[in-house]
Order: structure tokens, then sequence, then C-alpha cells
């Protein structure tokens, strides 16, 4: 509270008084960087609308007779789409924070990559072998 | 050599580490917080791959083509897109220096998450009726954890909103009102990513299985 009401005394404006210093200083590029213009969010929208579209047409129309291809070009869908969120919503570049967000989010995927497959790839295998005998106990209930 | 350098040398970069510090309060607050996504998307992770793991053990009860109604989840799913391009209009409203605007647009965006929690509790109520609620089986525990944290975020992403708005109203786009609004757009653009995820893998790809 103190904060704020210390930033409102000295810049009366708010936003116009603080431009010039930050760009002055050469850091707050980074985060003035962030902002996506108009063009940017409508692209992305549009986008994620045919993105969004096509994948529930798929499914809910059932046009393509073989689900594994069908599920495989919705999660291609849903990888570009994530994708197109993190340009056009997120604004991630190489440059903002000095690169720094770029590497958080690559260390993130690495992590979630490894975290995921490794768990299904764990779990199905330890099912596979696990099957005769539970399958067993199963049916004897 | 040390009589001659010590005493104005530790003086000097004193001033220059005071000046840098100040100036990076704000700044380092989007790495701050985008380290909280990264930390954010982690836990859905691993809640995508206790659904990964759980999706297919039905335990004798209903499947995921039987309780999914996709014209919902499609609703659902525009629901959230559509809050996302709001809350972006909100942003160019906020670099444009407008209180109003800013306002306007939050509070569009802040009915279209209302909307879309509504539609949630409603599915959520109509699977636990139908007897496919949590405990059924643990194919729909993870489904009921991932789907309902997910809610839950953008819940509290609501409640930050209507915070916002009642600070934007009072003190104006201040420099930390400004950077306030940032973080709550990558809260809400990543909420929508999540989505994405929830929909492809657990919604369209359940109803394949």
């Amino acid at each position: 509270m103190s904060a704020d009401t210390h930033h409102d005394h000295g810049h009366a404006p708010g936003a116009h008084g603080h431009d010039p210093h930050d760009n002055a200083h050469g850091h707050g590029h980074s985060s003035e960087g962030a902002h996506g213009s108009r063009k940017d969010y409508l692209i992305g929208f549009v986008l994620s609308v045919i993105l969004t579209a096509i994948p529930f047409g798929l499914v809910m129309s059932g046009v393509i007779a073989d689900p594994r291809i069908t599920a495989g070009i919705i999660m291609v869908f849903a990888l570009v789409q994530i994708v197109v969120h993190m340009i056009y919503f997120l604004h991630m570049n190489a440059k903002s924070e000095q690169g720094w967000t770029l590497m958080a989010l690559i260390f993130t995927i690495i992590v979630l990559t490894i975290c995921l497959a490794g768990s299904m790839w764990v779990m199905y295998h330890m099912n596979l072998n696990m099957m005769p005998n539970m399958g067993g106990d199963a049916s004897a209930m | 050599m040390s009589e001659a350098t010590i005493p104005p040398g530790t003086q000097a970069p004193v001033f220059y580490e005071t000046d840098e510090h100040h100036h990076d309060a704000g700044g380092s607050t989007m790495l701050g917080f985008w380290l909280y996504l990264m930390s954010d998307c982690l836990i859905f992770a691993m809640l995508f791959a206790a659904y990964g793991v759980y999706g297919g053990s039905y335990a004798g009860g209903p499947q995921p083509h039987e309780i999914f109604e996709l014209p919902l989840v499609a609703l659902n799913t525009s629901m959230l897109l559509l809050s996302s391009i709001t809350y972006g209009f909100a942003m160019l409203a906020m670099n444009d220096g407008k209180v109003r605007a800013v306002q306007g647009w939050l509070a569009i965006t802040g009915l279209f998450g209302l909307a879309f929690l509504s539609i949630e509790l409603y599915e959520f109520s109509t699977l636990i009726q139908e007897g496919a609620g949590p405990q059924r089986s643990a194919f729909l525990s993870s489904f009921f954890t991932l789907v309902g944290t997910h809610g839950l975020h953008v819940t509290f992403g609501i409640i930050w909103l209507v915070t916002l708005m009642v600070q934007v109203g009072r003190k104006g786009l201040i420099a930390a009102n400004q950077r306030r609004l940032q973080c709550l757009s990558l809260f809400w653009h990543f909420l929508d990513v999540i989505w994405i995820g929830v929909f492809t893998f657990v919604y369209l790809l359940g109803v394949l299985r």
C-alpha cells in the first residue's frame, strides 16, 4: 500500500511518467516488449479458433474411420495451438528478460517430457508384466 | 597495495548496486511470476501423468465416451478462448492508459470466466448425479483431480481479476497495477494453454478411446 502511494506521488500520470525512466535504463525494455499489439491478439485468436474447431469437428463428426489417425492429428493440433498461445498471448520470445523466460520454459519442457513419458512408459510396462497375475486374482474374486 | 585500493574501492560500487536493485524491483517480478507458472505447469504435468496412467482404469464403471458431452466441452472451450482475447483487449487498453476500458474488458473477461466455471460445475454435478463421481473409479478420480485443479485456478484467477478491477479503480493505472495486470495476463493465458491439453488429451482422446 505505502509503495503504491509513493509511486503515485512520484509519477502522477502513472504510465507515461514511468516510460522514459525505463527506456533510459534499458532494463525496462524487456517488460515493455511483453505487450502484444492488437494485430498479435487477433491473429492468435483466429488461429486458436481454427485449431480448436478442427479437432472438435474431426472427433464429433467421426470423418476419419481410424481413431488412431484422428488421435494423432488432434495431438498435433494441440501442440501447434500451445505454440500459438505462447507466441501471440504469452508473448514468448528469445529476448524477454534476457532470454531467461525461454530458458525456464525449455527446462520445464524437458522435466515435463521426462515425467510424462517416464510415468507412462514405466506404468505401461508394469501393467504389462503384472497383467497375468492380477488378471488371475480378479477372475478369482 | 592494499592500503591504496581498499578505502576508495569499497565505497564506490555501493551506489551502483543500490541503483540497480531499486530498478529491478519491477523487472524481476515478471521473471519470478513466469518461474511460478513453470512450477504450476509441472503440477499439471503430474496430474496429466496420473490421468494418463489411470485413464484406462474404469473399474467396471462408466467409460469416457459414455459420460463426456463434447458439445458442452466445445462451449466451455470457446468461453475460455473468448476470455483470453478479451483479457488481451484489457492489456491493450492498459497500454493506451484508458482506465474505464481496462475495467470494462476485465469485467467481460470475468464474466466469460464465470460462464466457464458454471458450465464446468454443471458438468461435474451431472456426472456425480449419474453415479460417475470421483469415488467411482481411478479414471474418474484422476479426471476430477485434473479438471478440478484447473477449475480452482480459474476461480482464483477471477478473484484476482476482481481485486485488480477495484485496485485500478482506486489508484488508476500506476506502475504497480500495470505489473499486476501483466502477471494476471500471464496467469490467465497460461490457464488457457493448460485447457488445450485438457480438452485434447482428456475429452477428445477420451471419446476416441
